[in-house]
């Protein structure tokens, strides 16, 4: 729509209108309403969560230049940690959200002071190495279940009327639809920081240190200060997408902390756009749909996959939403 | 400690040394291909993989595959033949996918290689039994046990140990004394002077690439008679490789060797103190060395 | 910058309204679902996977298709051994697709998870795949069935014939994780209480390869056993070692499937003993289904392969019986009548969801007993269901009254 041509007195005014930034929320959140018509509700729920976690990685590689290979580590410690407030401590569902999120923040804390003066490869080893320690952490706490995972975290309610664990129906389609408000609010809410970081001066300082640090510094930005904050939010949201995927499937299991969804969320932003806002949650909303619908192809998915990882290197390395706006810009040009 | 005896100590520093010999064949390729193309290759364990497939299919399969009778390849023609195999596929790889993101940040190679590991794991795992196939071409000549005093130790595997030592040592050798060693160390410092000296420097990459892909397939096909046969054994072994090779120095290769058998022994050493922690302790030495001197053991600082 | 990012989001919102005038309606299909959801490119891909679904088609064929008048339809998915995607894919069918009964279900983990959602959403769930006894213990469900064996079930055969030799001091490699530990539990209570020791266990991480420096302690302990309570590659992977270095001592699989001893080969398995639900040598019965199963899979079924389509069989026969689909009669029904068949003779469901029938204690035969490349085990004895599983009275499943 936004790329119609711009030649009537009309349009501009409508694309501007579009443009407005809370136009584009608002429009997004329609979008999200709709969600559930077209794919099976949990399945969308998923789909959000993977949104935000790849998101959260993205202000890291796509805006810091940093690429982590243990980010599943705060996926996994987000969900487990939800399931410990919620089934063991009986916390609500806000709470126990905010615990998963608070304990990955924490976390984040712990490997940013490790690991943020390395760079480029040595930051993906030192971070594939912690997570590794979490994972095995993970494996041997006494709370987690081991492999068969913390089952049966109960969804509860929140502020005591709005039942997450109900279905309704509406305009035909029954789904728990409290449930999915919530994750699509905190989703998008996700988002909303994300993208206001990056406005405020620290995103603008962020981007002077990814483009030249060494100028960046001789300017007086602390540099490794910033990467360090902004490795830490990236981590909490990683956090609270972990926490949100085990309130909508009521478990958390040892896949969501170890390294192959480290890789995974890596595939996820290259294939929607490193270093764009959306990007992330497309390429998020594409490999989840991909690996649902693709279920029954048992082993080959695996290749599937890997081929896309190959080709998205080799040829459309900006990624989905990053090559429609290359394309997009040209042909305006 | 206190209440474990010597002999323990010594047979899990031997069984160490000999988990340490993989570890170094398989870091060793890691480091050249790292070392000179620049490139993290997380192919590497879908590559030793290739080897250890490479061996059974030569075995097991060929003669049926090919309807020629009595078409196999015996461990010693597998020995020889698939490192070489998986060296052309390498130099395939290279030519056909590496070469074009060359000059891209190191990050794109590593994201490149890991969708490569996922195609081939993917395709090993719909053609063969994903649970793991035997090999069953052990040489008789290095059948059974051998006594060393404080253990019984299997032939086979001092054999294994041989192999991935000699050819540390063939590597070592060709690098840092033939020509051919100093023109690719030369190609990598600098390649556009290198060229200028009229060497060809792709074909350099490309040697660089089998190499260190040979080196991968050479450990699959030692390994084959002594694990099960399974498309997912790389995956597995490749981040404990990786780690060995951040530990000891991207690219350094002596450092890879003495990590691998090092890191190897000291495993074997928490397998009878504390089990469980065996598949991490890497890990938490790979963070404290990075914490500490953050180019490796053996590396040079950037 | 950031209004540019955003222009996507039009977009996005057209795309969607686009895909919602193209999607079909939802509606679900009126005659009787099956499900079989199982690991098809994993560890225990040989085992159960797609050989699961070969055995539940094959029932659905042999029942004739249709029941009470409706055709019978299966769908089958791939969990990956990850139950996050077992429990999500389990949830897709029992709300979209009118999916009445789950089957296959190995690994724990995911039996679990998809056992639970099927109590919460009042759906059948009959495991075959995994041994875990917490399934029908502290997690037990009034819909949900435990079919071909369980972790307690073979310990104890195997444990109760090696005792009975004589060999009764025992070491185990544990494969460190929540199966690994059931595993040992059961067996090292069994060793104990009938009067053996346990000297010692190690546990290793889940997977290993390496199982040498385990397999060197083990044998510097003295036992006479050494028990292994780890399963697939790990279990093929140690006893290969264990015969590589030449170790003297008893090897005791305790969880052992007829695709593991094809992978470690009669030579390197042979006058091993452990304990099954089934292998296709028994008799004549079990191996009419044998070769008919290979006839269309090319592979001896497994226990599993052959208890999903025991239990799918069960399950038709119930709903015909009952007359309804309704979840509530047809378990009822299916507890109420023994199953009679090729796999089971009189086998029963019990209130926990034990399916109590005969297990069998077998060993590998040498290469020179193998008369065809299938033919790998004999019997030794057979153990009545009543003594094979865990009693009643020792469970922990809410749903017995005591």
């Amino acid at each position: 729509m936004a790329a119609l041509p711009q030649h009537t007195a009309a349009r501009p005014q409508l694309a501007a209108t579009l443009a407005h930034p809370a136009v584009q929320w608002f429009l997004l959140l329609l979008a999200g309403l709709g969600l559930p018509f077209l794919v099976y509700p949990v399945l969308a729920m998923e789909m959000l969560c993977f949104a935000l976690f790849a998101s959260a990685f993205n202000l890291l590689m796509g805006y810091a230049g940093l690429l982590s290979f243990g980010h599943a580590a705060f996926f996994g410690t987000g969900a487990y940690l939800f399931g410990y407030a919620s089934k063991m401590l009986a916390f609500g569902p806000l709470a126990s959200l905010a615990c998963g999120t608070l304990a990955a923040a924490a976390l984040g804390v712990v490997f940013g002071s490790i690991a943020i003066r390395r760079q480029g490869i040595y930051f993906a080893m030192v971070t594939l190495a912690l997570a590794q320690i979490v994972y095995f952490a993970l494996v041997q706490a006494p709370f987690t279940g081991g492999e068969d995972g913390m089952q049966g975290i109960p969804r509860g309610m929140v502020f005591g009327m709005f039942d997450l664990q109900g279905e309704q129906t509406v305009l035909g389609q029954t789904a728990p639809w409290c449930l999915y408000l919530l994750v699509l609010v905190l989703c998008l809410a996700g988002h909303a920081l994300i993208a206001r970081l990056l406005a405020s001066p620290t995103g603008l300082a962020l981007r002077a240190v990814q483009d030249h640090e060494a100028r960046a510094r001789s300017l007086g930005l602390q540099a490794d200060r910033i990467k360090f904050w902004v490795f830490v939010t990236s981590a909490a949201l990683a956090g609270l997408a972990g926490a949100m995927k085990a309130l909508v499937l009521g478990l958390a299991s040892l896949t969501d902390a170890a390294w192959n969804m480290s890789g995974e969320v890596v595939l996820m932003t290259l294939i929607g756009g490193v270093g764009t806002l959306l990007g992330p949650a497309v390429g998020a909303f594409f490999l989840r749909y991909l690996h649902h619908a693709l279920a029954g192809l048992g082993g080959w998915v695996t290749v599937l996959i890997g081929a896309i990882f190959v080709i998205c290197v080799l040829l459309f390395r900006r990624g989905m939403v990053g090559e429609w706006r290359a394309w997009r810009g040209a042909a305006r040009v | 400690m206190s209440d474990i005896p010597l002999q323990a100590v010594l047979s899990q520093v031997m069984l160490g040394l000999n988990n340490g010999a993989f570890y170094a064949l398989l870091s060793l390729g890691l480091a050249v291909i790292y070392g000179m193309l620049e490139v993290v290759n997380f192919a590497h364990g879908a590559l030793y993989m290739m080897g250890a497939f490479g061996a059974l299919i030569g075995l097991e399969y060929l003669e049926a595959w090919t309807g020629i009778p009595g078409l196999r390849l015996t461990f010693w023609w597998a020995l020889l033949l698939v490192p070489l195999v998986v060296g052309a596929f390498g130099v395939l790889v290279e030519a056909l996918l590496l070469r074009r993101i060359a000059r891209l940040e190191p990050i794109y190679g590593l994201l490149l290689t890991f969708g490569l590991a996922l195609i081939l794991e993917g395709v090993f795992a719909n053609g063969f039994s994903a649970a793991g196939e035997p090999y069953n071409g052990k040489p008789e000549a290095l059948e059974g046990v051998v006594n060393l005093g404080f253990m019984f130790f299997p032939r086979y595997r001092l054999f294994s140990m041989l192999v991935a030592v000699l050819s540390c040592v063939a590597v070592w050798w060709v690098i840092e004394r033939t020509r051919l060693g100093a023109q690719l160390r030369a190609g990598t410092e600098n390649p556009a002077v290198t060229s200028a000296f009229g060497i060809n420097v792709p074909r350099l990459r490309s040697l660089t690439y089998f190499l260190g892909a040979a080196l991968a397939g050479l450990a699959g096909v030692v390994a084959a008679p002594i694990y099960s046969v399974g498309p997912h054994m790389g995956a597995e072994l490749i981040i404990v490789v990786f780690a060995v090779v951040v530990i000891g120095g991207m690219g350094s290769i002596l450092g890879a060797v003495m990590t691998g058998l090092a890191l190897g022994v000291l495993e074997g050493l928490v397998k009878v103190v504390y089990p469980p922690m065996a598949n991490t302790v890497v890990f938490v030495i790979m963070a404290l060395v990075l914490l500490w001197r953050p180019a490796g053991l053996f590396g040079r600082e950037a | 910058m950031k209004h540019l990012n955003f222009r996507i989001a039009p977009v996005a919102l057209a795309v969607l309204i686009a895909c919602a005038a193209a999607t079909p309606a939802q509606a679900g299909p009126n005659g009787i679902r099956i499900g079989v959801l199982t690991d098809m490119s994993g560890t225990y891909a040989a085992l159960a996977g797609n050989g699961s679904v070969v055995a539940a088609q094959m029932a659905i064929d042999d029942f004739g298709g249709k029941v009470l008048g409706k055709p019978i339809t299966l769908v089958s998915a791939d969990h990956q051994n990850k139950p996050d995607i077992g429990v999500a894919k389990a949830r897709e069918w029992f709300d979209t697709q009118g999916v009445d009964m789950v089957n296959d279900l190995v690994t724990s983990s995911v039996a679990i998870a998809v056992q639970k959602l099927g109590a919460e959403k009042h759906r059948i769930t009959i495991v075959n795949g995994a041994g875990s006894t917490a399934l029908t213990n502290k997690e037990c469900s009034a819909y949900g069935v435990q079919y071909a064996y369980d972790t307690y079930s073979i310990a104890k055969g195997t444990a109760t014939a090696l005792l009975k030799q004589g060999l009764d001091s025992w070491f185990f490699l544990q494969a460190d994780y929540a199966f690994g530990a059931a595993l040992q539990g059961d067996a090292a209570r069994i060793v104990t209480s009938l009067g053996g020791k346990v000297l010692g266990t190690v546990k290793h991480p889940f997977p290993s390869s390496d199982f040498s420096s385990y397999l060197v302690q083990a044998q510097s302990s003295g036992a006479k056993v050494i028990g292994l309570a780890n399963a697939g590659g790990d279990f093929t992977n140690a006893v290969k070692q264990a015969r590589e270095f030449g170790i003297k001592q008893t090897i005791a699989g305790l969880l052992v499937f007829d695709s593991d001893i094809k992978a470690l080969g009669l030579q390197t398995a042979q006058g091993m003993k452990f304990t099954t639900g089934y292998t296709w040598e028994l008799n004549p019965e079990t191996e009419a289904f044998g070769k008919r199963f290979f006839a269309r899979f090319h592979a001896m079924p497994t226990m599993v392969h052959a208890g999903v389509y025991s239990s799918t069989m069960h399950y038709l026969e119930a709903v015909k019986a009952a007359n309804t689909d309704n979840p509530e009669a047809v378990m009822k029904k299916m507890r109420d009548t023994p199953v009679n068949d090729f796999f089971a003779k009189g086998g029963r469901i019990r209130e926990d969801g034990r399916f109590v029938h005969d297990m069998y204690l077998v060993e590998v035969k040498t290469p020179a007993e193998s008369k065809s490349t299938w033919d790998q085990l004999k019997l030794l004895a057979t153990i009545p269901g009543d003594q094979a599983y865990q009693p009643l009275a020792e469970g922990q499943c809410p749903l017995v009254r005591k």
